[in-house]
Order: C-alpha cells, then structure tokens, then sequence
C-alpha cells in the first residue's frame, strides 16, 4: 500500500499528471450538472448523436490538417445539437430515427474519411490507434497542456455559471415545458441553451474519455442518484459527488495501473449505479 | 371592466382535421368563464390554443387587455410528467413563481413566502419535501393546482380541476378559486363536467361541441334550450 502511495506521489511531480487530475475533475463536474435533465427530457439521444458528430468533425479536422481542432469541432457540434434538437422533437418524422441515421453516418464518414486522410508517414497501426482513442479516450492523457488546461478551467466555469444562473429555469422547463410556455417561459430558449452547453462539454470531454464514453459520464451519476434521492437538487448534487468521486478513483487507478482513463472512470460509474441500485432496494424494502 | 381576451372564429383542429369551429367569444377582467362540452369536444385544446401552446387553424386569439403571457396561471388536464421525476412538492409549487423572477436566478423571499402560502391553503405543507412521484392523485392534483395559483397574478385557466378529488376536496376547492376570483381579482377560465358547480359559480358559459354551441351569461344559458338539455343530462338541479 505504501509503496503505491510513493508512487502516486512520485508522479504527481509531474505537471501533466496534474493537469490530467484537474481536467479530469473539471469534466467530470460539468457532465454530471445536466444528466438529470438530460435523462428526463429524453435528451440522452442528443449526447449519443452529438458524441458520434464530434467524432465525425474530428475526422475532418484531421483529414484538413489544421492545426487547432476545436475551430471545425466547436461549431460543427454546436450547430448539430440545435439540428438534432429540432429532428429530435419532431414525432411526425420519426425523429429518433433521423438521429440514429445522423450518428451513425458521422461515425462512419468519420472513420472512412480518417482512412482517405494523407498518410504523412502514419502506419495503419497508427491509423487504428488514432481512432481508438477518440473513441475511447487516449490511453495516456499525460499530453494535455498548460494551455488545454486553462481553456478546460475556463470552459468549466462557464457551464456552472450558466447552469446556477439558470438553475430555476432549467428545473421548470425539464418538469413540464408545456405548463413554463403557458405562463411565459421561453422554453425553445432554454432547450436551446441546455442543447449547446451539453454540446461543449461533449467536446471538451472527447479528448478525455472519447467520444463512446461521453454519454455515460453524463449520465450515470444522474441514474445512480435518482434510484436514492427524491429532490431536484439533492439529486443534482449527489449526481456531482458520484462524478467526482468515479472520476478520482478512476483517474487514480489509471495512473497507477495504466489502464485507459475512459474506461476506468466508466467502470466506477457502473459500479457506483449498482451500489446505488442496492441501497434503493433494501430502503423501498424498510419502507414497507 | 374591460376585455382581456379576444376569439374572433376560431376554430381548432389536429393535423387538417377540424376537431371544433366557429368559436366567437369574449372574457373580461374579473370574469369567471366555465366551459363545457362532452369529451372529446375539444375544450383541452382550446385551453392550449388561449395559452399559445397549439396554434389554432384559422380565426384570431388575442389578449387585448393589459394581461401578460407571465401573469397567467395554467393547471393542465394531464402532465406531462414522468412516472420517476425526481422533484419535492416545494420544489414543484415554487416553479410556479418562475415567471416572476424574470432575469433573477433564484427565488426571492416574497415568492417563496407565496409558495408557502399557497401550499398552506390547499393543506399539502406537510407533504413539502416529499416527493412528488410517490403521492396520490388527489394529493399530485393539488401541488399542481397550488404551482398554478402561484403564477397566476391575473388569469387563471384550469382545465378539470376537480379530477381525482373526492366531493368534500372538490368544493373546498371550487370555494377557493371563487375566492381567488371574487376577492383577488383574477379572471378565471375553467373546464368542467360539474354542472352544479357551474350554475353556482360560473358568470358566462362557453358551450362547444363540433361547433360552438352557446356562449352568454349563466341566466340567459339556463332559459335556453341548450342549457337545459344539457343540464338535464347531467343532472343539475334537483327540480329538473
Ligand atoms: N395531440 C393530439 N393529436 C391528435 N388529435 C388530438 C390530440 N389531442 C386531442 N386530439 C383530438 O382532439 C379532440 C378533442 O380533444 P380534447 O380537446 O382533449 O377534448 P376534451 O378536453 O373536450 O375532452 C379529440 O377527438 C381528440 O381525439
Ligand atoms: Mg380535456
């Protein structure tokens, strides 16, 4: 035990662990604020979708080489979530499908248009473990630096920001949207709003946990806290703690055990659903 | 008193198929308007096309008064809400103030006091932190009725209010919104089966079938032949 402590600490001299640790929390807050939202508008399909069309923009990024990604990736997903949003209320066209059809098609432009990029010198095995890990997140994220960690500070404020500012509004508007239009609410707006902040986290946690992976990060810790707690807000600050909690052991175990971040972190989720799913039981079992 | 509220021949409908039409009428300020009509007859809907929420096929609807969109109370025949939402009664009752915080993040003292209050009259302050899922119907009816008082400052629109309410609940309830009318001042538009509560409460009647069938004052709709069939049906008054 000891001995693993030295280690952590002998690694966490490094800056880009560090770094690792921060963004890893940053992300994992700012996923878990919208889950409950999310799930009960059934949203989660425009994570899915939106998580598939980053990678696709990703693809077209590097097939154009340029050099800062997120300029194609940021739109691309941005205006993708309002699109999705519109396919995806829209009962008359079948709009689960249409997003299915949209997702999938990224994705598959996505890894063909990765294959047609130019070669520069890359291998096929590279080739195959550039889409790996923006599927399932890098294997190492000891590469993010001081400068992606400050965009992640940033961008994280920002979501919080928006999310306490709105806070009322979004709880009105996930309960019931018909009853927050009827008594003057924008609700377009605000769907609108939580559309675009989930596209930015999506992004911002592509190069983390890939782009597989995105969706449970955001809502895991919001199933898990819903099976316990009965409140908007408890549910939304328990669905926090989980987050950070999984993402820390997860992050922890990745570092010391080389596995891949992504899918560390995921586990601990699914674990943590489980536990939760448990206690839910033998409470509902006590009640009666 | 002057008008609020403006339908010039509405008429209403679903995908091209028209469900009524020729809707004509009017609602004052201080108003109490009861609607009726069999099921199906489509008073849900207009109650959605008066709050904007389904554009109607043709004719006008308009709010001539001084009423704005964020001074009405609405309580829905059925919500939307899902079976596992996760949300307190406080949290529910108070959402109905979101309309008057305008830009402001968070709930003032005023309106959480308005919440309270609200939760006080309809008897549900001791269900404050339960959650709104594991209650039952009758309890569910009044947390949203009491959101509803909560965001209705000048106009309320209740579509069935009475649903799931035993008869002592029920007119405690209709004693209420009287109150909220006569003392408050606050135009109420409501659907109803009840003809009794009608006939005792209401000042106009709206009656719509695949058309509308009357609208006028309840003296002039009970001398009529409509009113009386209706009431007849229904089983009104006693010495029909
Ligand atoms: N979302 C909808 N799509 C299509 N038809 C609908 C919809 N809602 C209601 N209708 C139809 O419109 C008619 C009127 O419904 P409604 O306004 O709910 O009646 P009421 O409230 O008077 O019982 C019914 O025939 C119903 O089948
Ligand atoms: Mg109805």
């Amino acid at each position: 035990m000891t001995e693993k402590i030295d280690k952590l600490m002998e690694y966490l001299q490094f800056p880009a662990v560090r770094y690792a640790i921060i963004v890893g929390l940053l992300i994992s807050l700012c996923s878990s604020l919208l889950g409950v939202t999310l799930v009960m508008k059934r949203f989660s399909f425009i994570g899915d979708g939106l998580s598939h069309v980053a990678f696709g923009a990703m693809a077209i990024a590097t097939v154009l080489n340029v050099t800062d990604n997120m300029l194609i990736i940021m739109p691309v997903t941005v205006v993708s979530a309002v699109l999705l949003l519109r396919t995806g209320q829209n009962t008359r066209i079948k709009g689960d499908a249409a997003v299915a059809m949209i997702s999938v098609g990224a994705l598959a432009l996505g890894y063909l248009l990765m294959n047609l990029a130019p070669k520069n010198g890359r291998t096929s095995a590279n080739l195959s473990a550039d889409v790996c890990s923006t599927l399932f997140g890098s294997t190492s994220i000891l590469t993010l630096s001081q400068k992606d960690v400050i965009t992640c500070v940033v961008m994280s404020a920002i979501v919080v920001a928006v999310f306490f500012f709105f806070y009322t509004k979004i709880f009105a508007v996930t309960f019931d949207e018909s009853f927050a239009k009827a008594t003057g609410i924008r609700s377009d707006l605000y769907n609108l709003l939580i559309a675009v902040v989930i596209a930015v986290i999506i992004v911002f946690a592509m190069n983390f946990v890939g782009s597989l992976l995105i969706s449970a990060l955001i809502i895991f810790p919001a199933l898990s806290a819903m099976r316990v707690f009965k409140s908007f807000r408890s549910v939304i600050v328990c669905s926090v703690i989980i987050s950070l909690f999984c993402a820390s052991m997860g992050l922890l175990l990745a570092i010391l055990e080389g596995t891949p971040v992504g899918s560390t972190i995921v586990a601990a989720d699914i674990a943590v659903f489980f536990i939760f799913s448990i206690i839910s039981m033998v409470a509902r079992r006590g009640e009666k | 008193m002057s008008t609020l509220l403006k339908c010039e021949d509405v008429s209403l409908g679903y995908e091209g198929s028209v469900v009524t039409k020729g809707l004509n009428f009017t609602v004052e300020s201080g108003d109490y308007l009861f609607i009726l009509g069999e099921n199906g007859s489509g008073k849900s809907t207009l109650i959605k096309a008066l709050l904007g929420l389904k554009p109607q096929l043709s004719g006008e609807i308009n709010f001539v008064g001084e009423v704005k969109k964020n001074e009405i109370g609405y309580l829905p025949q059925q919500t939307m809400v899902q079976r596992d939402f996760p949300a307190s009664v406080k949290e529910i009752v108070q959402s109905g103030c979101v309309n008057r915080c305008g830009i402001r993040p968070f709930y003032n003292k005023e309106e959480k006091k308005l919440a309270k209050d609200m939760m006080e009259r309809l008897e549900i302050t001791h269900l404050a932190n339960r959650c709104y899922r594991e209650l039952s119907g009758g309890q569910q009816q009044r947390v949203l009725l009491a959101r509803a008082l909560c965001a209705a400052r000048k106009m309320i629109l209740l579509d069935e209010p009475v649903t799931g309410l035993d008869p002592k609940a029920s007119n405690e309830m209709y004693e209420l919104i009287d109150g909220l009318n006569k003392k408050d001042n606050i135009t109420v538009i409501m659907v109803s089966h009840d003809m009794n509560a009608a006939v005792k409460y209401a000042e106009h009647i709206l009656h719509i079938g695949g058309k509308q069938k009357f609208f006028g004052t309840k003296e002039d709709y009970l001398n009529s032949k409509i009113g009386k069939a209706f009431l007849s049906v229904m089983g009104g008054e006693d010495d029909d």
